[in-house]
């Protein structure tokens, strides 16, 4: 359904985007998933055909973004990231003239207003103006008008940001319920969301693509060099004396004054086993032994810290070449 | 087409919810409905005592009421109108519904077009309400000069083309204020063009008067239709056009 093809983007001198590609299978859900300053949303406006590429293209059902623009603008629902709206509208007239600037016929244009008023629960403020409602309200109006005349393509720029946690949770199950029907491309800090919603994670850091994935795959790929966590009732020092002489063991970090240790240890070791023995052997009780999965909030950190720990290198090299 | 509509429905709506269109309307008709009792009392004053001395009032009556009439409405028009174009790019640019306008599956020229004819719409709303006064002065018994359609033409052509360099200043900002004053001090520069023309010499005194707004109105408020002037305002309107379409696929461009 989307293909981005080696994409950059610079703002002057600036680079927002630099060489990303990645695919996008009809009906999947996919989450962009970047710190700020990332560039999910400059990637998003250039599938939305609001500006083009600087170089690279980028083909939505096999329609060229820019070359083909309005052809692909009819076929995405968009929600921009601080949901800008017209004020000074209320809500219906606003739904009925995005229903008729999406090219719905008159017959068409109020049921099509009619459905996306039921979806995104709007009846409560149809008849207010767009600058009295709420926030969370704001938000389900953004998302009603990119859901008007049922597009196949939905990108959606933060949208559950600002949002209190009820409305988080209707808002996920909305988008949720158009799994494998609808295509989803959905920007987010947040990563229990990408991980609850997506079935595909492109985490993006500095203008790159640094992963693309599923969120188990990026959980299991990470939880190799994975860590256990270990309680006893042994003396501390003794214990961490003992366990450090432990094959596959890499560090051990502080008690936590309860006994309790977290052990970084080798990927892929079975190493609960001989922990357990150690423990044993020196006559010690033992509580826990559990390993700590990886979450992708490790992950995102972890990759994101890597790639700026590798440009920061490259930028000395860089400087010590000249 | 339908798009055209939509835009330009929302657009002329959006107008009367806000208190600007509601300022530019009032003040326009409060000022030219002065400008126009005080001018055709004076004509018909004038027309009597002429009609009693044939002799001494040899004069144009057009010439000395009602082309400064128009002139004065003129001036007035020149003060208020970019108030009705500064905000109609600006405004979505600093809002940020820019973006999701021109995701939408519009072509800019739809856009443009039904922004500009909201402004137009509103601005004959304004003008042809002062259609009242006429109703007015002819039920008292006032004769109107045939003058006043001319004249009314020139106005229309004159505000539309205002309209149209005001709308270009619009697209290139995203602060409204700026929109207004940049475009009120073009059009009066484009204005007071013909005034220089006798100090720049001969040949480039003639492309400035022939540049003019005023120098084509004139003959409107006189009367007289002249097609070169009808020509001058078309053009200038979809010159004006034409580049903001250009700034609008420009932005695309650069982002
Ligand atoms: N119009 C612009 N002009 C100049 N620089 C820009 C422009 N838009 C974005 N940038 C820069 O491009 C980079 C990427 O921005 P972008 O908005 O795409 O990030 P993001 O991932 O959406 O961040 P956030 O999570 O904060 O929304 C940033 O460094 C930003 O400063
Ligand atoms: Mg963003």
């Amino acid at each position: 359904m989307i293909e981005v093809d080696h994409i950059s983007k610079f703002f002057g001198p600036v680079p927002a985007v630099r060489d990303v590609t990645f695919q996008v299978g009809k009906g999947e859900i996919l989450g962009f998933l970047g710190p700020n300053g990332a560039g999910k949303t400059t990637t998003m406006r250039i599938l939305t055909g609001f500006f083009p590429p600087t170089s690279g293209s980028a083909r939505i059902g096999g329609l060229d973004v820019f070359e083909k623009s309005l052809e692909v603008r009819k076929k995405i629902g968009y929600l921009p990231e601080n949901v800008p709206l017209y004020k000074e509208m209320i809500v219906e007239d606003y739904l009925k003239f995005v229903a008729e600037v999406k090219g719905l016929d008159r017959s068409q244009r109020k049921k099509a207003v009619g459905q996306v008023v039921e979806t995104c629960g709007l009846e409560p403020v149809i008849k207010r103006f767009i600058r009295n409602i709420s926030k969370g309200f704001r938000q389900r109006v953004g998302l009603a008008q990119a859901l008007i005349g049922d597009p196949e393509l939905l990108i959606l720029d933060e949208p559950t940001i600002g949002l209190d946690p009820k409305q988080i949770f209707d808002i996920r199950n909305l988008i949720r319920s158009y799994a494998g029907e609808k295509t989803i491309i959905l920007s987010t800090h947040i990563l229990p969301e990408v991980s609850m919603i997506c079935e595909r994670i492109v985490i993006i850091n500095q203008g790159r693509v640094v992963a693309v994935d599923s969120p188990e795959n990026l959980s299991s790929e990470l939880s190799g060099s994975g860590r256990i966590r270990l309680r006893t009732g042994g003396p501390a020092e003794d214990v961490r004396a003992k366990l450090a002489q432990v094959d596959g063991v890499i560090s051990l970090g502080e008690s936590d004054g309860q006994g309790s240790f977290v052990i970084e240890i080798e990927p892929k070791e079975e190493i609960q086993p001989r922990l357990a023995s150690a423990v044993i052997e020196a006559g010690w009780d033992l509580y826990e032994l559990t390993p700590i999965a990886a979450t992708l909030e490790d992950i995102f950190i972890n990759l994101v810290t890597q790639e700026s720990e590798e440009a920061e290198t490259v930028s000395r090299e860089d400087v010590s070449d000249e | 087409m339908s798009n055209f509509w939509a835009v330009f429905k929302r657009e002329f709506k959006v107008y009367f919810t806000s208190p600007i269109a509601y300022a530019v309307m009032i003040i326009f008709l409060v000022t030219a409905g002065y400008f126009f009792f005080t001018g055709i009392s004076y004509y018909s004053m004038l027309s009597f005592q002429a009609s009693q001395n044939p002799q001494i009032y040899k004069v144009n009556l057009s010439d000395i009421v009602m082309n400064p009439l128009f002139g004065n409405i003129s001036v007035v028009m020149l003060l208020m109108l970019p108030a009705l174009t500064m905000r109609l790019f600006a405004e979505e640019k600093k809002t940020g519904t820019y973006e999701l306008l021109f995701t939408y599956p519009l072509r800019d020229v739809e856009v443009l077009l039904g922004k500009y004819f909201a402004a137009l719409g509103v601005f004959a709303v304004m003008v042809g309400l002062t259609g009242v006064y006429l109703i007015i002065l002819l039920f008292f018994g006032k004769s109107i000069p045939d003058v006043v359609l001319a004249g009314y033409l020139g106005l229309f052509l004159m505000g539309a083309a205002f309209l149209a360099l005001g709308i270009l200043v619009s697209a290139m900002t995203e602060n409204q204020i700026v929109a207004s004053v940049v475009s009120f001090g073009l059009l009066l520069i484009l204005w007071l063009l013909s005034w220089t023309s006798s100090m720049v010499g001969p040949q480039l005194g003639k492309v400035f008067e022939y540049l003019s707004l005023i120098k084509h109105f004139n003959n409107f408020s006189r009367g007289l239709l002249d097609t070169a002037d009808l020509a001058y305002y078309l053009c200038f309107i979809f010159f004006f056009l034409f580049l903001t379409l250009r700034v609008l696929e420009s932005k695309r461009w650069r982002g």
